[in-house]
């Protein structure tokens, strides 16, 4: 099964913690190879959002019920006969908090693609990896020290290193800049738009100024009158930024509320 | 309402009669600390002044005998030293293994919990009970008799609760954010437990280990039930050799009317001791560690 290049379709997506609906009925298209952001009030649903793609939330709450599917080329995410595991290889994830193991930074990319049976040459994965995420230079001389003595802004470049070294299609990201400062962000940004022509991102972000400079598509969610997460508006994020239908998302745009 | 005529004028009285209550606390507190100290310093001293003269070769060279001078402590320490490793060998994984399972496959239910208080409940029986069982299971009900096997396992049931309660702290202690980390990357709960929770876990799991082999090491009761009380003046051999230990050996020596022993019995205190605090200072170093990595 091979996804590249194919767009992604989320129908009817539904997702509860228990009996507490966390997203309701979510439908949109989010085109390959493209970066799309996804903003929103705190609350809204959209790491719950962001976790559906690689099976996640069954993860992080043993009492997660999801409904409706989503169809990346042909494959369904949700398939009863597909693993979570392999949705999980083919989808890689990049967190809030920079969390790189503890070992040498090598072996942050290598354990991954050992753990998939990569049977290429390890070191050249890891240069290529650590290349990809604009960190070889700053770290090569240093591939043995620990992941953690890295600053906050290269140990998450090395965590989408990580990410990128078993050769998923679509990387999540959550907030990945949030714990970090602005050069560090920037950078990372930067990074962002240079992965977009390999892979699709979806981010979610709670920065505005962020999803603007950043994606090519936006998703703004909200919470409806029973606090659950719901998808408002979608489009291209000049479109949203600039002329959103709905005055929910031009309210939190403009800063009204959020 | 005229609230000021309720206090008194004389703040700094008054501060000064707090003040002096709060020092008399504080005094009866370090009391309260230096009895402890001293009672265990006076102690230290008297079995040191006793046992150090009988510290010489011949203590860890000879098997017991009814001469003083001719007595050692042979078969003691290779009894507890057969003991302390196999119930190691034994508990570790099997502690671990149980401790693994309800942090990382149980989910959180009714049976679960129930497990939970019990073994937590199970680290508060009294040792002899222990000993009662090792003697009805191992010793008669698998017929193992009265070897250093049958004590070992007997001492496996004493410190799995230890164990178990103490590697699921450590197991628990790895952060979430690494768990997903592995997962995320399309690796199987097996191989994040395997490579990442259980190694990061692992000082804190030796330090539980160590401390429940520790207490093993000094418990004397479970033993005296299944029927280690016993002269020993040949090598222990295997793994089905009747046995001795450091503390049971101890307590045979006091038990002689004659002084020498009694002396002889603070030299054994003395090397028992030594082990403890050695075993319980790995402990520590392993527990920095741990402390370090996060």
């Amino acid at each position: 099964m091979q996804i590249h290049d194919h767009n992604i379709s989320v129908n009817n997506l539904s997702v509860w913690y228990g009996s507490a609906q966390a997203i309701r009925d979510v439908n949109i298209q989010i085109p390959g190879r493209k970066i799309t952001a996804i903003i929103g009030p705190s609350g809204c649903g959209k790491s719950t959002f962001l976790r559906a793609f690689n099976r996640m939330n069954e993860l992080i709450a043993n009492n997660a019920k999801t409904e409706g599917n989503i169809i990346i080329g042909d494959l369904n995410i949700y398939d009863p006969n597909l693993s979570p595991i392999e949705v999980r290889r083919r989808i890689g994830m990049v967190f809030q908090k920079p969390n790189p193991f503890p070992k040498t930074i090598y072996e942050n990319i290598a354990w991954g693609a050992r753990a998939n049976k990569y049977k290429g040459d390890l070191n050249q994965l890891v240069e290529h990896s650590l290349q990809q995420a604009a960190l070889w230079d700053e770290v090569k001389s240093k591939l043995l020290q620990s992941g953690l003595s890295l600053s906050g802004g290269q140990q998450q470049r090395l965590c989408i290193a990580r990410a990128i070294a078993v050769h998923p299609e679509i990387i999540l990201m959550d907030e990945p800049c949030s714990a970090l400062d602005p050069i560090a962000t920037y950078k990372i940004e930067e990074l962002m738009r240079e992965l977009s022509k390999n892979f699709t991102i979806i981010i979610v972000t709670h920065n505005m100024q962020q999803a603007a400079r950043v994606s090519d598509y936006t998703a703004f969610f909200t919470l409806d009158e029973n606090n659950v997460g719901i998808l408002v508006e979608h489009g291209p994020t000049e479109v949203i930024f600039k002329n959103p239908k709905d005055v929910r998302t031009n309210g939190y745009i403009s800063g009204r509320y959020g | 309402m005229n609230i000021e005529k309720f206090y008194d004028d004389d703040l700094s009285g008054q501060i000064k009669a707090k003040n002096f209550q709060g020092k008399i606390f504080e005094i009866l507190c370090l009391l309260a600390i230096l009895l402890g100290i001293s009672i265990l310093l006076i102690l230290l001293i008297d079995v040191t002044l006793d046992g150090i003269p009988w510290l010489r070769p011949q203590l860890f060279n000879s098997f017991p005998s009814r001469f003083p001078d001719q007595s050692g402590l042979r078969s003691a320490l290779q009894g507890t030293l057969w003991m302390a490793i196999l119930t190691a060998i034994i508990a570790f994984p099997i502690g671990v293994s149980a401790a693994i399972y309800l942090e990382e496959y149980a989910s959180d239910n009714r049976f679960s919990r129930f497990i939970e208080i019990n073994i937590a409940n199970l680290a508060g029986v009294p040792s002899i009970i222990y000993g009662l069982l090792g003697l009805g299971l191992f010793v008669r009900g698998l017929g193992l008799n009265r070897s250093v096997l049958a004590g070992s396992l007997t001492m496996t049931l004493l410190i799995l609760p230890t164990i178990i309660v103490t590697s699921r702290e450590a197991i628990r202690a790895v952060p979430r954010s690494l768990r997903m980390a592995s997962l995320a990357l399309g690796a199987t709960q097996w191989e994040t437990i395997r490579y990442h929770v259980l190694p990061y876990a692992m000082p804190g799991i030796l330090t539980g280990l160590i401390l429940g082999m520790s207490r093993a090491i000094g418990e004397t009761a479970p033993l005296i039930t299944i029927g280690a009380l016993t002269y020993i003046a040949f090598d222990l051999r295997g793994p089905m050799d009747i046995f001795t230990v450091l503390p049971i050996q101890i307590f045979n020596w006091i038990s002689l009317p004659q002084k020498d022993f009694h002396d002889l019995a603070a030299a054994g205190i003395l090397i028992l001791l030594a082990i403890l605090l050695s075993l319980n200072s790995i402990a520590i170093y392993l527990r920095n560690r741990l402390q370090h990595r996060w």
